[in-house]
């Protein structure tokens, strides 16, 4: 299970995934409403959901490929791309919204060049919003994985997200394509 | 049984049935959108609203039950100007053109914004902007124009049992098509075009084969013949207003004269002929099960739906070695038009144009398989829908209702009474009985005037069985057998009678699956609006056409044994092998 989050050699672990995969599949087949459970937990073990697995799914639960794509589609915790390695939520609650939430999403996704929903190219950021972590008296909020960050401004995101950049590179010596983030 | 009152009237029917129903019974028609009889009632555009007396707001009358005692109102200013209200919000998204659109005076949102009189649209909307998939060949899907009614997701769903169709995304993002908004080519589809059967609007349509038609029949360098099938005869005169089950053969032929086409066959011929290979095939394997005691693919499933074909490519390829190896009529026709009457006049088959006129969409996809060219280039060149038939009638200005009858061209045109209810459930099994018994006992199949009822209603899966006796030697070792068969119509239903095949639970000899409900008479690209009733009417039509003929089964049709005389020799012959019979391939369904 630990290996799962490891980001570093994913081929390597591909095959034990799938074989989990298919364990839950196994569980699952033929039982009613098990299309978003499954989504759920594959989504768990991947990180995201790709084609392949989806694919799998529709075949294995016998539902129809558009119809897991409807769903997958309709629920924004759903992810077809993989995610970044830091997520990045935009707190938009009424507090955090009245008090420039939004052009602070607007400065993320210039900064980062995507929008809600997407991850950038190097797969540092993956960027969405959010409806209130608790943090209205300091708003505008934003959320870096775990880290609240509170007061943010529009001129200060490129230091924010900078700080992962830089803690990534120390912390795990993950070098990969991190030059070129926050451009 | 409630007691309620409708605009007044008193009205008494059945507990669960809606309000819509309950107003139809006694001829209050109310407009609606969303609504599918039989099918799909999901109160989502809210065209359908109705006063009840008491209730504060408005409410769908096609997905409310009626109540004891409830007072209704269909017809008020309120409920005129919210329908009004409701319409003119879908027409300011809505990007219509509708001069230039497929539907155009064939379109449900035009008709009801007709019919509730707007005249402006006040609201500003965001136009959706034409958005056309052309992936696929026998559909055109076009986002741009759909309403997002669900229709086709619930028949393509549902109904057919493929789901190629779903809601994707959400909010105002939401588009109603195949997997993450992609092609339809993309995902599993059989091109059984009843999703554009039921779509109210634009969004789905066949594609449209009028204009190579009319350059074929234009061309001085091909000899242009057409073929038209069983079930578009019941039906081609709902385009000219008729009712539905008029049975038009004769000015059908007429008009085909008149727009062109200097020689007019039928697909019933090789309906015939569909039914003599098809029965023997059915014999052989039989025989190779009963008399060899060797395995031997059964049940035997018809192969003229292409829908059918497509389906179980899909979703069972480990059937497909039972699927029967003959081609459909339409595909049998293209082949011997191109080869036996080429000949006869003289001509080479690429300078034959088969044009096909079809209840049906998924054969515009089966003409283009690879392995339909067995004349060498392709054996069928255009398929036309009965729609798309009765469009060129209209643009060649033929006053068809007056028409004289006409008959068909004899050589690839004579047909029995078994080739006419190919177009219904339940016929092509009916028509294959009435040749299998008679060759293997001699005598003719023992139903009342050759009608077995048990397969001829629209149950969604139908059996009957037939004990053999007293057989010709040739097939003694058949005595006694009680052959088993069944028949279904609709994937759906399809899906249904294959899961039990499947699991044992059922063993028959020989199975019958029209891709659409009702058979090809229900097809695709059969006039709207086709509902149960219209099926019922076009199934009767098909039943008095077969019963009215002298020539009942397709072994006693005098051209068809002229063209096994004359160039196929004999039935799965060699020539049968090249010409009439084909192969399948297994499709992935992700
Ligand atoms: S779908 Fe109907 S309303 Fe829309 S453009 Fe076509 S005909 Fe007009
Ligand atoms: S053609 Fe048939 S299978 Fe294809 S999308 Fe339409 S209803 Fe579904
Ligand atoms: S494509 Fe047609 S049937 Fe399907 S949702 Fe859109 S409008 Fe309705
Ligand atoms: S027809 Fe009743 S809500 Fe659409």
């Amino acid at each position: 299970m630990i290996e799962m989050k490891c980001d570093c050699g994913s081929e390597i672990n591909e095959r034990d995934l799938v074989k989990q995969l298919d364990a839950i599949l196994d569980e699952y087949r033929g039982k009613p409403g098990a299309l978003i459970p499954v989504l759920q937990m594959s989504q768990k073990m991947f990180g995201y959901l790709p084609e392949s697995v989806l694919k799998r799914i529709s075949l294995e639960l016998g539902k129809p490929y558009s119809e897991v794509a409807g769903v997958v589609g309709f629920y924004s915790f759903f992810s077809t791309v993989p995610r970044g390695r830091h997520l990045v939520r935009v707190c938009l609650g009424t507090a955090c919204y009245v008090r420039g939430g939004k052009q602070v999403l607007e400065a993320i996704k210039k900064n980062l060049g995507i929008d809600v929903g997407e991850t950038t190219p190097d797969r540092n950021f993956s960027l969405e919003v959010a409806r209130c972590f608790g943090a209205c008296g300091l708003a505008p909020a934003i959320m870096v994985d775990d880290d609240v960050h509170q007061r943010v401004k529009p001129v200060k995101v490129g230091e924010i997200l900078n700080q992962y950049l830089t803690k990534k590179t120390k912390k795990g010596k993950k070098s990969a394509g991190k030059k070129g983030a926050g451009k | 049984m409630p007691k309620l009152t409708i605009d007044g009237k008193p009205v008494e029917v059945a507990d669960g049935t809606t309000i819509l129903e309950a107003a139809k019974e006694i001829g209050i028609r109310i407009p609606t959108l969303c609504y599918l009889e039989g099918i799909q009632a999901i109160g989502a555009c809210r065209v359908c609203v109705v006063e009840v007396e008491g209730a504060r707001t408005l409410v769908a009358s096609c997905v409310m039950p009626v109540a004891e005692g409830m007072k209704i109102i269909t017809n008020s200013k309120r409920l005129r100007d919210a329908r009004r209200t409701v319409v003119e919000l879908l027409l300011s998204e809505h990007d219509g053109n509708c001069q230039t659109c497929e539907r155009n005076n064939d379109c449900e949102l035009q008709t009801v914004a007709y019919e509730l009189g707007i005249k402006n649209i006040t609201f500003e909307g965001i136009k959706t902007k034409a958005d056309v998939d052309t992936s696929t060949v026998a559909l055109v899907r076009d986002n741009g124009k759909c309403i997002k009614c669900r229709r086709c997701v619930t028949v393509c769903n549902q109904v057919q049992a493929v789901g190629a169709l779903f809601p994707q995304f959400r909010g105002f993002k939401t588009v109603i098509g195949p997997a993450f908004g992609k092609d339809l080519s993309t995902v599993a589809c059989v091109q059984c075009g009843q999703c554009a059967a039921v779509c109210p609007v634009g969004a789905i349509v066949e594609q449209n084969h009028i204009e190579r038609v009319w350059k074929a029949l234009d061309d001085k360098t091909k000899t242009v013949v057409v073929q038209t099938a069983p079930g578009v005869r019941a039906a081609l005169g709902e385009c000219f207003g008729l009712p539905a089950g008029t049975l038009v053969t004769g000015k059908m032929v007429a008009a085909l004269r008149r727009l062109g086409f200097s020689t007019v066959f039928d697909t019933n011929f090789t309906a015939d002929l569909t039914i003599i290979e098809e029965a023997m095939e059915l014999l052989s394997r039989l025989k190779k099960a009963v008399k060899e005691r060797q395995p031997a693919a059964l049940p035997q499933f018809t192969s003229c739906s292409p829908g059918w074909i497509k389906y179980v490519e899909y979703f069972y390829p480990e059937f497909i070695p039972n699927l029967s190896t003959c081609k459909s009529p339409q595909q049998m026709f293209g082949a011997v038009a191109k080869t036996y009457w080429a000949k006869k006049v003289g001509k080479k088959p690429d300078e034959v144009f088969v044009v096909s006129v079809m209840p049906c969409v998924a054969k515009k996809f089966e003409a283009t398989r690879p392995e339909m060219n067995s004349s060498g280039v392709q054996d069928v060149d255009a398929v036309l829908t009965t729609r798309e038939l009765g469009r060129m009638i209209k643009q060649a200005g033929i006053d068809f209702v007056s028409l004289p009858d006409e008959t068909v061209d004899r050589v690839l045109g004579t047909s029995s009474g078994a080739a006419d209810i190919f177009a219904n459930t339940g016929g092509v099994m009916q028509a294959a009985l009435r040749t299998a018994y008679e060759v293997i006992t001699g005598r003719e199949l023992p139903f009342e005037n050759l009608y077995i009822e048990a397969i001829a209603g629209m149950e969604g899966i139908k059996e009957a069985s037939v004990t053999i006796t007293d057989t010709v030697p040739e097939w003694s070792f058949l005595e006694g057998v009680t052959m088993k068969v069944a028949v279904a119509h609709g994937l759906g239903n399809a899906n249904r009678l294959m899961e039990k095949i499947k699991s044992g639970e059922s063993i028959y000899h020989f199975v019958e699956v029209m891709t659409c409900p009702g058979g090809c008479i229900g097809g695709g690209g059969q006039p709207r609006f086709t509902t149960d009733a219209v099926r019922k009417s076009r199934i009767k039509a098909m039943y008095k056409e077969d019963s009215g003929k002298k020539v009942r089964k397709s072994h006693d049709n005098p051209k068809i044994k002229q063209i096994y005389g004359e160039f196929l020799n004999m039935p799965l012959g060699e020539k049968s092998h090249h010409l009439l019979h084909t192969k399948y391939t297994s499709r992935s369904r992700v």
